[in-house]
């Protein structure tokens, strides 16, 4: 046990009122309920105290002074310290904090620990929300919008721009999770899948579709209907054409969005017989045309070289 | 738990203590002892806490102005280590690979922030 005038710092002659100045002095700076946690702090608080308890008694100090006691003994044990309660769930009673709640760990986590890229301390902005959606062709091509019915029970309605592509991420700005202290909600991440369709494929802002033709719209050439995007559309068909001839329908393909001029369609004829017509087949077998080149002429590159 | 003690009770315990004194106290709600037939019934919560308060207020010179400061800034202290215990606990029961993820976390947060 440490000398009780070292311990408070004082002279071996110092007055009631220094020695009781210099254990304020102490007291201040180490005591335990003040210092939770500080092992150190409070062991320097009990030497503080005994030091003081003894000085701060004439009849013991005169004792001490005299040798009759050493410094030890007058320790009186401190029970029922304030942190022994306050650090325990009975502490509660007098915290005020009111119940934990998932708010209070998700701003904790938010604060304490720089969760969802905030800075510690300060507002954290909400997490982004990742979900998937899967959309029409046509849907896609021409945007509209949709009603998402989320897990939570909640709803996001989602606007599908025009031109959005298989694999594109919609970024709803502010529809995801909640911020904290104050900081802005994070967003909502829509992943798109664009399902095929039937008969349109799609190339950049192009789409193509083959368009079946009647032998007679072919060869004679004609007014037709080609389904498109946005609705169906006339098209005139040279005479003459044949299965494999490519029309372009200008500005029909993927209309013009964001910095992206709309797009033109395509359609590839294919010649379609259908069930055989007993006239044609007549006209055929009497049908002795001048020269009848091998169509099949240019296919030798499926024989394997020798 | 017993049901409480008396503050004459609460009185002879605490060296040094006015009845007057934790009267005042009780009626600021700086301690809040509950209250049963007309009586206050103090617990062993509440007999640390006006022992803190009296070592506060005898010891420590802080007086009646600053007190409700002190008390309020120990109660928050005191909230956050509950807290902070409580999330300790539940780190402690994550299976490991995601509570050493969390704990590199929390190490890293420490850091000092990288200069640009």
């Amino acid at each position: 046990m440490k000398d009780p005038y070292d311990v408070l710092g004082v002279a071996r002659d110092a007055g009631q009122d220094d020695i009781r100045r210099a254990y304020r002095r102490l007291a201040k700076d180490h005591h335990p309920d003040l210092n939770p946690g500080n092992a150190a702090a409070e062991a320097r608080f009990k030497e503080v105290s005994a030091a003081y308890h003894l000085l701060s008694d004439a009849d013991q100090r005169a004792r001490f002074d005299r040798g009759e006691i050493d410094a030890e003994g007058q320790e009186r044990a401190r029970r029922g310290g304030w942190r022994d309660y306050a650090d325990t769930g009975e502490g509660a009673r007098y915290g005020g904090g009111g119940p934990w709640t998932t708010d209070d760990l998700e701003a904790m986590f938010g604060s304490m620990f720089g969760g969802g890229g905030a800075g510690r301390g300060g507002p954290g902005r909400g997490q982004d929300r990742h979900y998937t959606l899967t959309i029409g062709f046509v849907e896609a091509v021409v945007g509209g919008t949709r009603r998402l019915s989320l897990p939570d029970g909640g709803t996001l309605d989602v606007r599908i721009p025009p031109g959005t592509e298989d694999g594109q991420m919609l970024r709803l700005r502010g529809k995801g999770g909640v911020g904290w202290n104050g900081g802005p909600a994070g967003d909502a991440l829509i992943r798109v899948s664009v399902a095929p369709h039937r008969f349109f494929t799609r190339e950049g802002q192009d789409i193509r579709l083959d368009l079946p033709v009647t032998l007679a719209e072919a060869v004679l050439g004609g007014q037709v209907e080609v389904p498109t995007p946005g609705g169906a559309v006339r098209m005139r068909i040279p005479a003459g054409s044949d299965s494999g001839t490519v029309l372009r329908l200008r500005g029909r393909g993927v209309p013009m969005h964001g910095g992206s001029a709309a797009g033109d369609l395509y359609a590839t004829l294919r010649i379609v017989i259908g069930k055989p017509d007993p006239a044609l087949e007549a006209f055929l077998r009497g049908w002795t045309p001048d020269e009848t080149p091998d169509p099949r002429a240019g296919m030798t590159e499926a024989e394997v070289p020798s | 738990m017993s049901d409480g003690v008396t503050i004459e009770v609460v009185i002879a315990e605490v060296a040094g203590l006015a009845r007057a004194d934790l009267e005042r106290w009780v009626a600021l709600e700086w301690v809040r002892p509950a209250r049963a037939e007309g009586v206050w019934l103090f617990q062993g919560i509440d007999i640390a806490r006006v022992r803190l308060i009296h070592e506060l207020a005898a010891d420590l010179r802080v007086d009646e102005e600053a007190m409700p400061v002190v008390l309020s800034l120990l109660d928050q202290l005191y909230d956050a280590r509950r807290r902070m215990r409580a999330l300790a606990e539940a780190i402690a029961a994550v299976p490991e690979e995601p509570r050493r993820a969390v704990l590199e976390r929390i190490a890293a947060a420490q850091e000092p922030p990288n200069q640009l």
